[in-house]
C-alpha cells in the first residue's frame, strides 16, 4: 500500500526534483565569470615557459647546460651558446622553445639545475599561428602578458 | 559495404562522431528493425603509437604520455607505470610516497566515476547530474592542480617516488572533500537511483553474467557488478593498499543498473580509502634512492592494477638500456569493450547508447 502510494503520487520523481530546487539557492553558484573574473591557478602550475632574468642586474640565469633540451621528451627546446674566450663560460645566444608540441610536463622545469627555465602560472598561450607558438629567447624573457579584457 | 541477402537487415554506422560513443569509436551496427543484430566496433582513429613511443623515450621522459591514454584516469596511469618500471629495477617507494599516490589514485578513482555518472546519464537523458557531478570533480582536480600544477594530464608521480612535496594545507583541503562528497553521492543516488525511470530504463540492458566476463576478460565495475569480487587492490596489493580497510562493492545481476550501483559504492569505498591515508601519512623521504639515469637490468615486468575501468597493466621489457626495450599496455577500455557485441545483440538502438555508457570507455586508451 505504502509503496503504491509512493507511486501514484511520484513521490520518487518529487524527491529528484526537490534536489534540483534545493540548488537554486544563489549561494550554492560556483560558476566564474571566465574573462572578466580569472581564476587563480595554483602556486605550483605548469603553463607558459618563462626564461628568468637575475633581478637586480637583469642577466640571463640560464647558463646554457642544453639539460632542459636533453631531458624533453619532445625535443622542443634548442638552446644556442657560443664559449666565452675569457670567462670559459658558454653564453646563452638563442633559445628556442616550441609550445606548439609542449605537454606542459614539467621535465625541463625540474631538470633546471639554476631556475632559469620556470614553467609559469600563465594559461592564456594561444595564438593565431602555428609560428607564434614558436617562442624565442625574448618573448621567453619577456615572459606572458596576459590580455585584460575588462574591469 | 555489402549487401545482405535479407532485405530486412540494415546497415547503420554509430559514430565516429556519434556524441554518446564517448570519443571517437565507430560502430557498424546491422539492425533488423530496432533490433541489434549484430555490432562492430571500428577502432583506431585516435591511434597515437604510444607503444611505439615508449621505445623511442628514456623511462623518465615516457611518464608524461601514459597519462594521455586514459587521461580521465591519468593518475591511475602513472601509478601503474611507475610501479612497473620500480619492479624492473628492484626499487620500491617510500612509504610515504606509497601512501600519498594512494591518496592521489583514489581520489582520481572518484573524478573519473563522477565524469561517468554524468556523461552515462546525459546519454541516457538525464541532463542535470551532469553539473553536479562536474562540480564535485572540479574539487578533486584542484588538488591535483594544486598539489601537481595540472589537472588533467597530471603527471604526478616519478619512477621511485614523487617529485613533488605536499603542499601546505594538503590535508585539510582533502579532508574537507572526503567530509563533503558522502553527501553527494547521496545526492546523485536521490536524483537518479531513486528515479523510477531510471531504474526502468536501466534494468535488465546490457546484462553480462559473470562467466562470460571472465571469457572477455572484462575487469573492474563490470566484472563486480556481475557478482565476482576480484579486485585487485585485495587480490594483490600494490603501493601498500594492504593497509587500508576497505570493502569491494559487488552486485549480482551483471546489468546496466547494477553497474551504476557498483561505481556509487566504489566512490564511498575511495573516499573511505583516502580518510584513512590522510589521517597517517608516513612522515620520510618521498623519493627512493635510484641512478639520475634509469638503466634497469636486462629482464620483464608485468605489473596491474586496479584502474577506475578495470584493470591498467603495463607490461615492459628492458634490453638494459636507458629505452625500454617493448612496452605493452594492456587497457581495461579495450578489453570491456569488446564485450559490446554480447550485450548489444538482441538489444535496441536505444540501448545500444546505454551499454556503450556503461562500459566507461575512453578511447585515448582504447587506441593508445
Amino acid at each position: 500500500m505504502k509503496q503504491f502510494l509512493r507511486r501514484f503520487l511520484l513521490l520518487d520523481l518529487l524527491e529528484g526534483l526537490w534536489v534540483t530546487f534545493r540548488h537554486q539557492d544563489t549561494r550554492l553558484i560556483t560558476t566564474e565569470q571566465y574573462p572578466s573574473q580569472r581564476p587563480a591557478v595554483s602556486e605550483r602550475y605548469r603553463g607558459a615557459p618563462r626564461l628568468n632574468n637575475h633581478p637586480e642586474t637583469n642577466e640571463t640565469l640560464c647558463i646554457s647546460c642544453n639539460l632542459c633540451a636533453v631531458a624533453c621528451p619532445e625535443n622542443l627546446i634548442v638552446v644556442g651558446s657560443v664559449r666565452n674566450a675569457e670567462t670559459k663560460r658558454k653564453d646563452l645566444v638563442t633559445f628556442t622553445y616550441d609550445l606548439s608540441r609542449c605537454m606542459f610536463c614539467g621535465l625541463c622545469e625540474d631538470a633546471c639545475p639554476v631556475d632559469a627555465l620556470e614553467l609559469t602560472q600563465d594559461f592564456e598561450i594561444a595564438s593565431y599561428t602555428r609560428e607564434g607558438l614558436i617562442w624565442d629567447r625574448q618573448a621567453l624573457e619577456e615572459g606572458p602578458r596576459p590580455t585584460q579584457y575588462r574591469q | 559495404m555489402t549487401t545482405s541477402p535479407d532485405a530486412n537487415e540494415l546497415v547503420l554506422n554509430m559514430g565516429p562522431q556519434h556524441p554518446s560513443t564517448h570519443g571517437v569509436l565507430r560502430i557498424v551496427l546491422k539492425l533488423d528493425g530496432e533490433r541489434v543484430k549484430s555490432t562492430e566496433c571500428i577502432i583506431g582513429y585516435l591511434h597515437r603509437g604510444v607503444e611505439k613511443i615508449a621505445e623511442n623515450r628514456t623511462y623518465v621522459q615516457f611518464a608524461p604520455y601514459v597519462d594521455r591514454m586514459d587521461y580521465l584516469a591519468a593518475v591511475s596511469n602513472g601509478l601503474g607505470y611507475c610501479l612497473a618500471v620500480e619492479k624492473l629495477m628492484n626499487s620500491v617507494a617510500p612509504p610515504r610516497a606509497q601512501a600519498v599516490r594512494v591518496i592521489l589514485t583514489e581520489l582520481n578513482r572518484i573524478a573519473s566515476h563522477l565524469l561517468w555518472l554524468g556523461t552515462h546519464a546525459l546519454d541516457i537523458g538525464a541532463i542535470t547530474p551532469l553539473f553536479y557531478t562536474l562540480r564535485e570533480r572540479e574539487e578533486v582536480l584542484k588538488i591535483f592542480e594544486n598539489y601537481c600544477g595540472a589537472r588533467l594530464t597530471t603527471h604526478a608521480f616519478r619512477i621511485g617516488g614523487l617529485q613533488y612535496e605536499l603542499y601546505e594545507g594538503f590535508e585539510q583541503q582533502v579532508n574537507a572533500f572526503c567530509d563533503q562528497f558522502p553527501a553527494k553521492v547521496d545526492e546523485y543516488e536521490e536524483l537518479l537511483g531513486g528515479n523510477r525511470i531510471w531504474r526502468e530504463r536501466l534494468r535488465g540492458v546490457g546484462v553480462l553474467d559473470a562467466a562470460t566476463c571472465k571469457r572477455y576478460g572484462v575487469t573492474g565495475p563490470m566484472l563486480r557488478a556481475a557478482g565476482v569480487p576480484w579486485d585487485l587492490r585485495k587480490a594483490q596489493p600494490y603501493s601498500g593498499y594492504e593497509q587500508y580497510e576497505f570493502e569491494v562493492p559487488t552486485r549480482s545481476s551483471g546489468d546496466t543498473l547494477d553497474r551504476y550501483f557498483v561505481r556509487l559504492d566504489e566512490m564511498r569505498q575511495s573516499v573511505r580509502i583516502v580518510r584513512q591515508a590522510v589521517a597517517n601519512i608516513p612522515t620520510g623521504p618521498i623519493m627512493a634512492k635510484i641512478a639520475k639515469v634509469i638503466k634497469p637490468p636486462v629482464g620483464e615486468a608485468y605489473v596491474s592494477i586496479e584502474a577506475p575501468k578495470g584493470e591498467l597493466g603495463y607490461f615492459i621489457v628492458s634490453d638494459g638500456s636507458t629505452h625500454p626495450y617493448r612496452l605493452r599496455v594492456r587497457p581495461p577500455s579495450f578489453v570491456n569493450l569488446q564485450a559490446l557485441d554480447h550485450m548489444a545483440k538482441g538489444a535496441l538502438v536505444a540501448d545500444v547508447v546505454a551499454i556503450i555508457g556503461t562500459i566507461d570507455i575512453v578511447l585515448g586508451e582504447v587506441d593508445r
